[in-house]
């Protein structure tokens, strides 16, 4: 292999680099943020929500899950404008991913949802507890235990592999503009192996965060590797 | 909308479908081979990582950064350093190779984790009777701790693997043949987005919702213990 | 020459110090108990001698082969004559009763497959379960499992087999099956170290007794002798303790 790296020119361009994981840490909050939202509701209606609602929510998760978040991204960038529904390709991006990390997130806070077992409750009213005590003190610790170190996790995968398919439909977020650059002068691997880098930083940093906040807000102890 | 339904008859054509067919097998034949091949990468790996000693300790760090690092890192991004990298050492390698290479990298660190799980589930003392009868490391992996792991291994296995499905969905960058990239291709024929892409979700739909039930039962079943899976009970004493 | 002999071997768990120099010998054909408080470091004895817990200091003679456990040749020789038998069984829960005996003759000692399966059998018949060869382990009881894992150790046809507290993993009523198959092996000259808190059988069966505590032999002797006419306090008050009841 007589390829010569040349890191120069990526030094050079790291200014767009970091905008490109400025981009990319926003969407992941955002699109975890929004599919938090949704996860929230539609697990609540699964597991106390009348049947047809129960049924849509299903639809939704099962059909969601079960296609590729760029299919959904396309879907949205390439196909609503035919129908009358024109939106920026940040603003697919950030739809696609939150409707899609709603569907994930619903069925991890349901699990949550479902480890609260009746004798729990029953007990927090036989100690006197009012609903919302119990809701405050009881519920919501033993959920928040039982799920967040899959949140944490799942926020890892947005912010990785969700926020990157945005490079196919011209976002400019990390990959984006490691595609972006690398086109102009061809330094592909460098480009790529620095990105792959700044990649890895940024998670270890999120994961870190994470694992404090999971730490101070709820006791729960996070495993950073 | 109009446009939409006045070009229905037009797309669900034979020869678009068997192109669709096509794609959709090549969707497959990519992720079957690229898990495969990875998880039995991963199980050298986990091998590797768990070698006992001082001089040892540089191979397991490499193992845990391996792992790490392809986990944190996106697939999009591996597709493009395997592309780049496979055409300054081999230029005549094949999109399929190279889609088929980073579904491998990227398995081989999933994989990797569910296998040590697994592994780590069976009890110390099954591998410490191996120890005592003279077993070697491998041997007693292969004959002892890997057979009771299975059950613990093979469903989280299959549901990466039937996920992965949809993540090829990224290799169409590259321009595999694959299902998203024919679904790219019908759209700048000029067919329908919503038409083209609705038809190729339904595609991906048709082929992981079926695998992962067949995941979830998996899962089911190996949970039952063997005493009450095999047909004639052998009664306890 | 002993049979075995073991001198001053030593061994820690992290930062505590478990054995710290034990030795004794024992000849060919005896059976030694090794008897004390729990931590003692009785059990450890027999987990070092196997290699699976990493002795610190000392060396073994097996008749006249030393074994220096800093040599991982050294201790494969060691575990290719000593057995060792598990207070939990430790059988092979993927394996079938008659693979969990004959694996390690066939796989690693490379004996004739005809040859072990016939003296896989002839072994189990012994212990009694000659109708269990195709079931599992979680198919039999304790007492069972652990007959089975008494015919697996001698399947690898030992020099010298080491029992771990065999019974005390066991429902009392399970106990004497095992204790019958022990004395069976006693009667055919195996020589074997164990350690038992069965006080009663450790006087019937053991030539010799030795009495461990805090990581060192405090006494040795015959059983009559040490549970008897204890010399030292420390034995005095531990038999004292146990045989009142």
């Amino acid at each position: 292999m007589n390829y010569t790296f040349q890191y120069g020119v990526v030094w050079d361009n790291f200014g767009a680099l970091m905008e490109g994981a400025w981009l990319t840490l926003q969407l992941g909050v955002f699109a975890f943020g929004g599919g938090l939202l949704i996860g929230l509701i539609c697990a609540s209606i699964k597991t106390y929500g009348p049947l047809p609602l129960r049924i849509l929510v299903d639809s939704y998760v099962v059909f969601i899950t079960n296609t590729p978040a760029l299919i959904q991204i396309y879907f949205l960038y390439f196909g609503l404008p035919e129908l009358g529904v024109r939106w920026s390709n940040e603003a697919c991006v950030l739809i696609g991913l939150v409707l899609n990390a709603g569907a994930y997130l619903t069925m991890i806070l349901r699990a949550g949802f479902l480890s609260v077992r009746k004798n729990e409750i029953e007990a927090g009213l036989t100690m006197g507890f009012s609903v919302v005590q119990q809701i405050r003190y009881i519920i919501v610790p033993h959920i928040a235990k039982s799920v967040y170190p899959a949140l944490a996790n799942f926020f890892i995968v947005v912010l990785v592999m969700g926020t990157s398919v945005g490079a196919l439909i011209g976002v400019d977020e990390l990959t984006g503009q490691a595609i972006n650059l690398s086109s102009i002068n061809y330094r592909w691997l460098e480009y790529f192996s620095v990105v792959a880098v700044l990649y890895v930083a940024l998670t270890f940093v999120a994961s870190i965060g994470l694992a404090l906040l999971g730490r101070w807000a709820f006791r729960v102890k996070v495993r950073i590797f | 909308m109009d446009r939409i339904i006045e070009q229905i008859p037009r797309f669900f054509t034979a020869d678009n479908m068997v192109l669709l067919l096509q794609s959709a097998g090549l969707t497959l034949a990519m992720t079957l081979v690229g898990c495969v091949i990875g998880f039995v990468l991963a199980l050298v790996l986990v091998f590797l990582r768990q070698t006992p000693g001082k001089w040892a300790i540089p191979l397991r760090i490499i193992c845990v950064t391996y792992v790490e690092v392809f986990r944190r890192i996106p697939f999009l991004v591996v597709i493009y350093l395997v592309l780049f990298f496979i055409q300054t050492v081999a230029t005549n390698a094949s999109l399929f190779t190279i889609a088929v290479i980073s579904i491998c990298i990227y398995a081989i660190a999933y994989t990797a984790e569910i296998i040590r799980g697994g592994l780590e589930s069976v009890p110390t003392t099954q591998m410490e009777a191996a120890r005592a009868m003279n077993f070697g490391r491998l041997r007693t992996m292969l004959t002892i701790t890997l057979p009771q792991a299975w059950p613990i291994i093979i469903p989280p296995a299959i549901a990466f693997a039937v996920s992965f499905i949809k993540d090829t969905a990224l290799v169409s960058q590259i321009g595999v043949f694959e299902l998203t990239f024919r679904g790219k291709e019908l759209n700048n024929q000029g067919y329908s987005g919503v038409l083209v892409f609705g038809t190729i979700a339904l595609c991906y739909f048709l082929m992981s919702f079926p695998l992962s039930m067949l995941g979830q039962y998996l899962e089911k079943r190996l949970a039952t213990p063997r005493g009450q899976r095999t047909s004639r009970k052998i009664r306890r004493t | 020459m002993p049979h075995l002999a073991v001198n001053e071997l030593r061994a820690r768990y992290g930062a505590l110090d478990v054995l710290k120099g034990v030795s004794f010998s024992i000849e060919k054909g005896q059976v030694v108990a090794l008897v004390g408080p729990s931590g003692s470091g009785k059990s450890t004895v027999l987990r070092t001698l196997v290699g699976l817990t990493p002795a610190t200091g000392g060396n073994v003679m097996i008749n006249d082969d030393r074994i220096d456990f800093a040599s991982t040749a050294s201790l494969r020789r060691a575990r290719d004559q000593i057995a060792i038998v598990f207070q939990q069984y430790n059988l092979f829960q993927n394996m079938r009763i008659i693979d969990n005996v004959t694996v390690a003759p066939t796989k690693i000692k490379k004996r004739p497959k005809a040859e072990v399966r016939a003296d896989a059998e002839r072994l189990l018949a012994m212990v009694g379960l000659a109708d269990k060869l195709q079931a599992f382990p979680d198919q039999l009881s304790g007492g069972q499992q652990q007959r089975v894992a008494i015919a697996r150790a001698l399947a690898l046809h030992p020099e010298i087999l080491l029992l771990d507290e065999v019974t005390s993993a066991l429902d009392p009523e399970l106990v004497n099956e095992v204790l019958d198959s022990i004395r069976q092996l006693a009667e055919d000259g195996m020589t074997m170290v164990l350690v038992s808190h069965e006080m009663a059988f450790v006087r019937e069966i053991a030539d010799q007794v030795v009495f461990m505590d805090g990581g060192v032999v405090v006494e040795h002797g015959p059983p009559a002798q040490l549970f008897d006419n204890p010399k030292t306090d420390r034995a005095r008050n531990f038999f004292g303790k146990i045989l009142r009841h």
